[in-house]
């Protein structure tokens, strides 16, 4: 499971820049989702992979790292996503707003 | 703990009330909109006004570091709110420029696009929630909340140039957040915490394998923050970018390139200070060289832009050069200097970019501009605009002429004013560390850091004689800009504010030296942070 995990967010990351330096703004935005993908996978690697543990606590129940996962960069996770994921709608349609008044989907704005 | 205690909390809510309060009010209530937002920022201004007294005032020789529980959990499990000289600092700091933008943006720009002030309060909220967060992922939501904003007030007044600007701006970005929450990450999967103060602590004794990880999470979150403070080779969107946003979002954006210093100060003092054992001064080379290399290349930028929009954007890159090589220089004397530097050069690059649209409106290109802009809203007509912008400013030219000179003598840091005394005081601390209890000889670097100090100033001063005989004196439209007393006031109340840090500059002075060196003893700050009592009754229900 750690090799799938480490070369996911390895692939997504090296698509991720790949696309972030290429000229067309719709690359550029695929590149930055994909990096943020990449992003969110290596937040959760960091509270260490754990299969079938629960991260909140039964009601009344003892937490330990032996039986929970760390809730942490779940939490994190949740709050990266939901930003990621805001800030690349609003670069849509600043992407779109530049498509129309250049004519060109250049990031620069011309060809 | 008391209610002025809750105060702390204030800087932060209160904007994001106003702009939430803001935002059903209908747009052709502008000025309506302007008022209340004028009264919260003056608000927020008075409450940072006493936070600051509070934090000076409370201990002498204690970092007066005052701790605010969230959630009222307690340190190292809730995230908390602290309140010490440096974020007092930064919050008055914050609300001065924010109180002049306002005023200037409510004569003619909050016309230019929608939601301007929501924006605007939502911005100040995540800067004022950056300089009191204690902790790493808070601070990353405050940043992107003031991000956000950002780059809707980039964009605000639209037009090509801004919408361009705003692509390149949103994309470095959104790729530096990818960074810091790498940085982030693996912050905490090295040592377990978020908390800066708990970090601090567990810093000196996490292992070797741990440590490399650590290391490795810190510089992300550094370059991070270097690209947002605009460190060569990073920065090459920054000129660009101020000098396409509309005045008074760049006159704001002055102070966005001092978050990023601010939190590479407090992080680079607190986790790896005094008392960090095995990364002592990590990341310190890189600061003060690559501060070094973007005082250079800003120097050279300011003699080579023709347009003073791009003459300030790389005043702003000399600026936080200047800052970032005085953090890598280590020395806790320098440091106070650089805070007092920071505050003046903030300031005065306020007043220019203000300043810079009223000289420019004469001129053809300037106009043009604001002519498209409010031609793509359309809802404002010619005479309006005249009627609105209220009472026109006699002796324009001498006026502005004035306010220029003043300008160019801050930033070019000749005496009397407080750019002047700004350098003198790090030069002072370069050279004199026996204050702060060292004796080591003058390196190499330190002669280095000195002479790109002087001759940045050189390079401001020929610019600006350049930029101003051609503007005052060989202008060749020889039109006179109309100019409105609510847009030169605040031009006026800043180069103020820095006329009275050059006469006040010693008990300022003091305030910067305490600052600086409760920054040089971070285990108080730790302390403070770890024993914050919890508010209410004691815990057991």
């Amino acid at each position: 499971m750690e090799l799938v995990l480490s070369a996911g967010i390895g692939v997504l990351t090296a698509s991720g820049v790949w696309l972030l330096f290429r000229p067309r703004t719709y690359q550029v935005i695929i590149g930055l989702s994909l990096l943020s993908y990449a992003v969110n996978l290596f937040i959760f690697g960091m509270g260490r992979l754990r299969v079938n543990a629960p991260p909140v606590l039964e009601p009344g129940g003892v937490g330990g790292l032996l039986t929970h996962t760390d809730p942490i960069p779940q939490a994190l996770v949740l709050t990266a996503i939901v930003i990621g994921f805001a800030m690349t709608a609003l670069f849509l349609v600043v992407l779109l707003a530049s498509r129309g008044f250049t004519g060109t989907d250049h990031v620069d704005g011309r060809e | 703990m008391n209610w002025l205690h809750h105060l702390i909390i204030l800087p932060i809510l209160l904007p994001i009330l106003t702009a939430a309060a803001l935002i059903p009010i209908d747009e052709r209530n502008r000025t309506l909109k302007g008022v209340i937002a004028f009264t919260s920022i003056v608000v927020v201004f008075i409450i940072s006004v006493l936070l600051m007294q509070m934090a000076a005032s409370s201990g002498e020789g204690e970092t007066g570091a005052s701790v605010y529980l969230l959630g009222n959990w307690p340190a190292p499990f809730g995230i908390v709110l602290v309140l010490d000289r440096l974020s007092a600092l930064m919050l008055v700091l914050t609300g001065l420029l924010a109180m002049a933008t306002q005023v200037f943006s409510m004569a003619k720009w909050h016309r230019a696009g929608y939601h301007f002030h929501s924006l605007f309060q939502l911005m100040l909220a995540g800067l004022n929630g950056a300089f009191l967060t204690g902790d790493l992922f808070n601070l990353f939501v405050f940043f992107e909340m003031m991000l956000a904003a950002s780059y809707g007030l980039l964009l605000h007044g639209s037009g090509p140039m801004r919408v361009k600007a705003g692509l390149h701006y949103i994309a470095v970005n959104l790729a530096t957040s990818s960074l810091f929450l790498i940085g982030v990450s693996l912050i905490y999967g090295a040592t377990g915490t978020l908390n800066m103060a708990d970090l601090a602590m567990r810093i000196t004794t996490i292992g070797p394998e741990s440590r490399m990880l650590m290391e490795a999470g810190a510089a992300l979150l550094g370059i991070a923050f270097l690209v947002k403070a605009g460190m060569w080779p990073l920065g090459f969107w920054l000129p660009a970018t101020y000098s396409a946003a509309t005045p008074p979002v760049a006159a704001i954006f002055a102070i966005l390139t001092k978050v990023g210093v601010y939190i590479l100060l407090r992080l680079s003092m607190l986790l790896f200070g005094s008392d960090a054992g095995a990364s002592l001064g990590f990341g310190q080379p890189v600061l003060l060289y690559g501060g070094l290399l973007t005082i250079g290349f800003g120097a050279i930028g300011v003699l080579a832009s023709q347009a003073m929009g791009r003459l300030a954007g790389y005043c702003v890159l000399v600026s936080s050069g200047t800052l970032m090589a005085a953090i890598g220089l280590g020395n806790g004397a320098v440091i106070g200097g650089a805070l007092f530097y920071l505050v003046s050069s903030t300031l005065t690059m306020c007043a220019f970019f203000l300043l810079i649209e009223l000289v420019e409106r004469a001129r053809d290109a300037g106009a043009d501009v604001l002519a498209v802009t409010m031609e793509a809203y359309g809802d404002v007509d010619e005479n309006e605009a005249e009627k609105e912008g209220g009472v026109a400013v006699p002796g324009t030219m001498a006026v502005l002429g004035l306010c220029f000179c003043a300008c160019a003598i801050l930033l070019s840091g000749l005496p009397p004013l407080s750019g002047f005394l700004a350098k003198f005081a790090m030069l002072h601390g370069l050279f004199n560390p026996a204050s702060f209890g060292g004796d080591a000889p003058v390196s190499g670097a330190e002669w280095a850091y000195t002479a790109l100090l002087i001759l940045s100033g050189l390079a401001a001063m020929i610019a600006m004689n350049r930029v101003g005989i051609r503007t005052f004196w060989t202008s060749i439209e020889g039109t006179i800009p109309r100019v409105f007393l609510i847009e030169i006031t605040p031009v006026l109340l800043l180069l103020t504010a820095c006329v009275f840090l050059s006469f006040q500059a010693g008990p300022v002075m003091r305030y910067m030296d305490a600052t600086a060196k409760s920054l040089g003893e971070p285990q108080n700050y730790i302390g403070r942070v770890m024993s914050a009592p919890r508010a209410g009754p004691a815990a057991g229900e």
